[in-house]
């Protein structure tokens, strides 16, 4: 790792004036990725703005049918929250399942999201429930946040300060889980709600994908039966050492039925 | 060079680091508390788990500087006036370890499992030791060790 200066800002003001006076900024949210990435060399920040000590940017609270979840608020925090385990239980669910108990104790939702990591848990969440990425100068709807393989809306020096999530009537997750990584090779959430009936799906492609077919089938009933025959060809999908695109599309449509059967 | 100050298993600490400089790093080359292992680097393997403000984390994925004002608990915090920590003493009565490598994250990784499920069943520690390789034992002495530290420490 080269080194960098160092900076600990405590507001989002100083944080965003910290990353416009530096040369090569990059924030620092939990280092689960950034971190590792650092080590490897594959980034090198003149300036590291790390968010950890800036209060305003943690915490869960309920406000007006949403869950707004602070972007620095981490994994452990959500999956063991009382509220987003009564409102939200699927979230609580797939925060439970990201990495392992000390990267959940790390890991934040804000640097999750902003990093799109074609594998990651939460822009399947995200899009899946129609949730509102909050930043310091602006709200983006999930669907235009995620624009490709480690690649967002945001712009350069804009900070995510949380994630809303509307309150879901039903929702469920499932994925199929690297082994080794506990990272989805596909994960799959369903949900219907204020935010609509909405399907989207990580792990399979590039980005975080929405099945209109699936969707479609679930607004006329939302059962697993409804989705049976729903599939998604594998023309752009993943493939690597882990799984073959074919593998991948199969899987999507398992972890769609699953997906559905757990909604609560 | 940056400054940290952080308390260490009681002790208030002050260091200089580089931006850099890893947690793990600052404990074992600075601090000299070699207890806490470096194994895998990469977040992977848990040799590394000490506690920060109470909550179990991989020293060698966070700089020093994030714990900066925190309070860090290592292995060798967990001993208090010469009698070992009821999970180490687990540890030593069901052979939950044989080369040792992994175990002071294992021990700082259960010790953390047991603060928030008192009363894991067999399955909750398995998948709470996700995050912590260990090459040797195969687990079950390590479940075991854990499963009769939990009861001792429930009373």
């Amino acid at each position: 790792m080269y080194d960098f200066n160092h900076h600990r800002p405590g507001s989002v003001a100083e944080a965003a004036s910290a990353l416009a006076g530096a040369s090569d900024g990059k924030l620092l949210a939990g280092g689960m990725t950034l971190i590792a990435t650092l080590k490897q060399r594959l980034a090198s920040p003149s300036d590291l703005i790390d968010l950890g000590a800036i209060a305003e940017l943690k915490g869960i609270k309920e406000d007006g049918g949403a869950l707004v979840i602070g972007a620095m608020t981490t994994h452990a925090t959500v999956a063991n929250d009382a509220t987003v385990k009564a409102k939200i239980p699927a979230l609580a669910a797939l925060a439970e399942g990201i990495g392992d108990a000390q990267v959940r104790n790390c890991g934040t939702i804000g640097g999750s999201i902003a990093n799109n990591d074609p594998a990651a848990d939460y822009p399947a969440a995200v899009v899946g429930l129609g949730a509102t990425v909050h930043t310091d100068k602006r709200q983006i709807a999930a669907d235009d946040f995620f624009t490709g393989m480690f690649e967002t809306a945001l712009d350069e020096g804009e900070i995510i300060t949380a994630v809303s999530f509307p309150i879901p009537e039903k929702a469920g997750y499932a994925k199929f889980a690297n082994p080794a990584s506990r990272y989805a090779i596909v994960g799959v959430m369903a949900a219907s709600g204020p935010a609509g009936t909405r399907v989207a799906v990580t792990g399979a492609g590039p980005s975080v994908f929405r099945i209109g077919d699936a969707e479609a089938a679930l607004g006329s009933g939302f059962s697993a039966d409804a989705v049976s025959g729903v599939t998604v060809g594998a023309d752009g999908l993943n493939a690597d050492m882990h799984a073959s695109a074919d593998y991948r599309a199969h899987l999507v449509s398992v972890m769609l039925r699953r997906a559905v059967e757990s909604a609560s | 060079m940056p400054t940290v100050s952080m308390t260490v298993n009681g002790q208030a600490v002050t260091g200089e680091v580089e931006g850099r400089t890893l947690l793990v790093q600052f404990l074992r080359e600075q601090l000299s508390l070699t207890g806490t292992h470096v194994g895998c680097d990469t977040s992977q393997c848990g040799a590394c788990v000490v506690h920060v403000d109470g909550e179990s984390v991989k020293s060698c994925s966070m700089l020093a500087l994030q714990a900066d004002g925190a309070e860090v608990t290592t292995i060798e915090g967990l001993a208090s006036n010469g009698s070992l920590h009821p999970m180490q003493e687990a540890f030593r009565e069901h052979h939950g370890l044989q080369c040792g490598f992994c175990t002071p994250g294992m021990v700082m990784s259960a010790v953390d499992l047991l603060k928030k499920n008192p009363n894991p069943d067999e399955g909750e520690i398995r998948e709470w030791l996700e995050g912590n390789i260990c090459r040797c034992t195969g687990y079950h002495n390590i479940v075991k060790a854990i499963q009769s530290a939990a009861a001792s420490m429930r009373g």
